[in-house]
């Protein structure tokens, strides 16, 4: 009967040092050469059973069973050596090695004493192109955009081997066409024996390549499924433990006055390549401008520039008509600039402060929160604590460190603390990244009412449904520049917009639609 | 109270418990009167209340320069001037003391202003230094506290030195010293000095607008610069305030009665105790006064210890670092610690259940 099974996890439970239970009785079975999904809301204790089973994080109570036998998961290594690779939601990945580097650490090729880095290039590079990801493996991961990040950290532990494949959102910052890549490579696993296990909030996703879910609530598993006998209503009711209503209606947009102006914005990188190419654009209050396209191709430059953390450009931009080449990242953002960041764990919170002291970084100066020299105390906290209950921030108390939340947990206390200036700018890079369907129905609607509101956005998302269903106007960025822009989001298809992402298809004279002259 | 606090108490206890016993070991291995060294290590401090206030004296100058530390500790900027800083302000609250001599009363703060002004500037050398060129402050830091100490002297041997009194200044006037406040001891107003700022330092690190973006820079500089916090600000108030404390330390350890003149020619070690004292205060300003009362509880008994039989200074210093080892390795006793908290976790869960 057991010997179906290549692991039996049984019964675990996982208390964290702050008395958090994580897991509270949780069972998973994997099938020999399975794509098995975890699936679960923010804070269900999915990372961590996955934790517990790669060794980070030691069990209270429960068994694991591998291959048949008993087993004990001192630590990461001992996985790696029996067979367990995982990629992390949160990146473990060094930030001044290349690419290169990165994969191989821990497995260099040795040529005597030192690391042969010739060959270990050569060897990330055949990896890279065995899974079809295009990456410079020379790259250094500091200045690599997420989505590529994502990438390394799937060919670092395909690059070990594993049996047992954990792969912790994956998917939150692909694209489509790198989401569909990707599945083809697991595809070619599972057939060559290789089980994965695959963490995702999309439910779609789990229906196109997993065979079987186990679904977790609250610290306990709700029991597995057969993926092709459960309809994705059911997965989230099982999830939520009540139906889910996942629609909004987003009324058609009401303009305002001209927010924010770009022209002629050119940017180069640390390195002088030219990231953003004489782009201009109006964008007005009470509309969402969607940006699409291939990471990599200026979106942060764009987006670090308009929010004035690089301060290296020519051209010129103009919040609500006043030129912004003087101000600091403060000037911006007190003229109410929000800016949800594309990496929150790098840029976007301090773990170890609270979620309290994470959710005023930007704005403490207001006189609501702070007289000349102290801050006022007491109406952070209460002003916190209303935000996590707004925000569904799943947590003991606003006091809590903000590293011991789980990754869902944390976005929603970056974009609870960026929404709460009560911003005329919006700027989203990928605002709902790992938040269960639940809570990025929320997050959507919040833009929507913000935007309803006169609020301008710029939104930046690997997820086109995202984009399509937000967006007035729809954007593509290829090489630095619009290479088409939708005015009728509704008529656009994804291959269309493929064609544009890829540089296949370009409009040169997008002039007029972008700005008024 | 919940339980991880409780536990963190309770392993501090244990871990001093554990460095006693060592340093007991040790005692009785290089010691012919082992017993009477450990009954003079631990209770000697309270055998005469002149020792008692001994105690009190020797604590003062710690927290002083244990909150500046806390304070830079807190913004991450790992300058480790204190030990020049507090130097400095000694010398320079003598020499003004000494040249200005100003009426009683507005003397000592007239003296202690320009201390705490002198430890600022000093600080803030290898923060400027860091700002203009990014050389890490710690590396400079622990070069200049040489300097400080060269200087000192200098100023000492040139401009201050009383020629009949050897390597000490001239006597420093009675209007510029701090009153005592017990009669029959040296415990001095300095003690109210410095409780006033551990608390003002805990105002500043944990409820003020600066500390806040201290805090922040400190736990993670990228995300201080996409809030829109100012580094360069925050690199340089941090220090300037850490040395000002610590300068002002100075100034009222060399004005307290313990000294009739400015006699410092070694650097005294506060700067590397506050380290020890940050750390046993977890960098929160309002526990330095207990960490600096417990070090210098140590210290007074050693030195009654090494004054009264044969055991040396030595074992303590051997005592302290087995502490401060265990109050930081966090993972000392951390089963135990799991286990405390998982009880309390599966008892909340089960009421739960039952409810
Ligand atoms: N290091 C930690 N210390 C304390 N509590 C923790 C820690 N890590 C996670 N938790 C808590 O454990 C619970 C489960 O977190 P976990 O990260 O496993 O959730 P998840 O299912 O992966 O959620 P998400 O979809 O948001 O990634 C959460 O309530 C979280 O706050
Ligand atoms: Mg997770």
């Amino acid at each position: 009967m057991s010997e179906q099974y290549v692991l039996q996890m049984q019964n675990i439970m996982k208390i964290y040092g702050n008395g958090v239970v994580a897991n509270e009785d949780v069972s998973l079975t994997l099938k020999k050469g399975e794509i098995h999904s975890l699936l679960g809301e923010n804070g269900a204790g999915k990372s961590t059973l996955m934790k517990v089973l790669f060794g980070i994080e030691t069990p209270d109570s429960g068994k694991i069973i591998l291959n048949g036998e008993e087993t004990t998961i001192k630590s990461p290594m001992d996985a790696i050596s029996k067979g367990i690779g995982m990629v992390h939601q949160h990146f473990m990945l060094v930030p001044s090695l290349t690419v290169a580097e990165n994969i191989i650490l821990g497995v260099e090729p040795k040529n005597g004493l030192f690391i042969d880095m010739k060959k270990a290039v050569d060897e990330a590079r055949r990896i890279a192109e065995q899974y079809n990801f295009d990456i410079d493996v020379t790259a250094k991961v500091e200045e690599i955009p997420v989505g590529v990040k994502q990438k390394v950290e799937i060919l670092k532990a395909l690059y070990r081997g594993a049996d047992i494949l954990i792969l912790d959102e994956p998917t939150a910052v692909l694209t489509p066409q790198e989401t569909d890549e990707l599945f083809v490579q697991l595809e070619k696993l599972r057939a060559d024996g290789h089980t994965i296990i695959f963490i995702s909030h999309k439910l779609d996703e789990i229906k196109r390549i997993c065979n079987r879910a186990t679904i977790m609530r609250n610290g306990r598993s709700m029991g597995t499924y057969e993926v092709s006998e459960i309809s994705t209503d059911d997965m989230s009711k099982l999830m939520v433990g009540r139906e889910v209503v996942l629609t909004f209606d987003k009324k058609p947009p009401v303009l305002k006055e001209v927010m924010l102006s770009v022209r002629d914005l050119t940017v180069h990188n640390a390195q002088g390549v030219l990231k953003v190419d004489k782009l201009s654009f109006d964008l007005k209050g009470g509309e969402i401008l969607g940006i699409a396209g291939v990471e990599g191709n200026g979106q942060s430059e764009l987006i670090n520039t308009l929010t004035a953390i690089n301060k290296s450009y020519s051209g010129d931009i103009f919040i609500k008509g006043a030129d912004i080449r003087q101000d600091t990242v403060k000037g911006v953002r007190d003229r109410k600039m929000g800016h949800i960041p594309e990496d929150r764990m790098t840029s976007g919170c301090a773990g170890n402060l609270s979620i309290r002291e994470n959710m005023f970084s930007n704005q403490y100066t207001d006189p609501a929160y702070s007289g000349k020299f102290l801050l006022k105390t007491k109406v952070l906290a209460q002003r916190a604590a209303e935000l996590v209950k707004e925000y569904l921030v799943k947590c003991k108390n606003p006091e809590q460190n903000v590293g011991m939340l789980s990754g869902g947990n944390i976005q929603k206390v970056i974009v609870a603390r960026e929404f709460s200036i009560g911003p005329d700018i919006i700027i989203a890079n990928q605002p709902t990244r790992g938040i269960d369907v639940g809570a990025a129905e929320f997050i959507r609607r919040r833009l929507l009412e913000y935007r309803d509101a006169g609020c301008a956005v710029i939104l930046v998302s690997a997820d086109l449904n995202e984009v399509f269903s937000l967006s007035d106007r729809l954007a593509v960025m290829y090489k630095g520049k619009f290479s088409g822009l939708f005015t009728d989001v509704g008529s656009v298809t994804e291959e269309q917009l493929g064609q544009y992402m890829l540089g296949l298809r370009h409009d040169d004279e997008l002039g007029g639609a972008v700005y008024e002259r | 109270m919940n339980a991880e606090k409780r536990f963190e108490i309770f392993r501090l206890f244990f871990s001093i418990l554990i460095a006693l016993l060592v340093s007991f070991a040790l005692i009785f291995m290089v010691s012919k009167q082992p017993v009477a060294a450990i009954v003079a290590l631990i209770t000697g401090p309270f055998k005469s209340s002149r020792n008692l206030a001994n105690v009190v004296e020797a604590m003062i100058p710690l927290i002083f320069t244990g909150t500046g530390v806390c304070i830079m500790f807190a913004a991450n900027q790992i300058n480790l001037a204190s030990e020049g800083a507090f130097h400095l302000g000694g010398l320079v609250a003598a020499a003004f003391a000494l040249k200005l001599a100003l009426p009683a009363g507005i003397a000592p703060a007239v003296c202690l202003i320009l201390a705490a002004a002198a430890g600022a500037f000093f600080t803030a050398l290898p923060a400027i230094l860091k700002i203009k060129t990014g050389a890490s402050e710690m590396v400079a830091s622990l070069m200049i506290n040489y300097i400080s100490l060269w200087f000192c002297t200098f100023i000492l041997m040139h401009f201050i030195l009383d020629p009949a009194a050897g390597a000490a200044s001239y006597s420093l006037p009675k209007t510029a010293k701090l009153p005592t406040l017990f009669s029959g001891t040296r415990i001095h107003f300095g003690l109210i000095i410095a409780l006033a700022v551990a608390v003002l330092g805990y105002v500043f690190l944990y409820r003020s607008k600066i500390g806040y973006e201290l805090r922040i820079a400190g736990s993670n500089k990228q995300f201080a610069e996409y809030s829109g916090i100012d580094i360069v600000k925050v690199i340089l108030i941090s220090q300037l305030v850490g040395g000002a404390v610590a300068g002002l330390g100075g100034g009222v350890e060399i004005l307290s009665p313990i000294y009739s003149r400015f006699t410092w020619t070694s650097l005294l070690g506060y700067g590397w105790d506050a380290i020890v004292i940050c750390t046993l205060a977890k960098k929160d300003p309002l526990k330095t006064p207990l960490a600096a009362l417990f070090l210098a509880y140590l210290r007074t008994g050693a030195s009654i210890m090494a004054r009264t039989t044969d055991v040396t200074l030595e074992v303590v210093q051997i005592t302290q670092g087995v502490i401060i080892l265990l109050a930081v390795a966090e993972q000392f006793l951390s089963k135990t610690k799991h286990r405390i908290i998982a009880r309390e976790a599966k008892a909340a869960l089960q009421k739960e259940g039952g409810a």
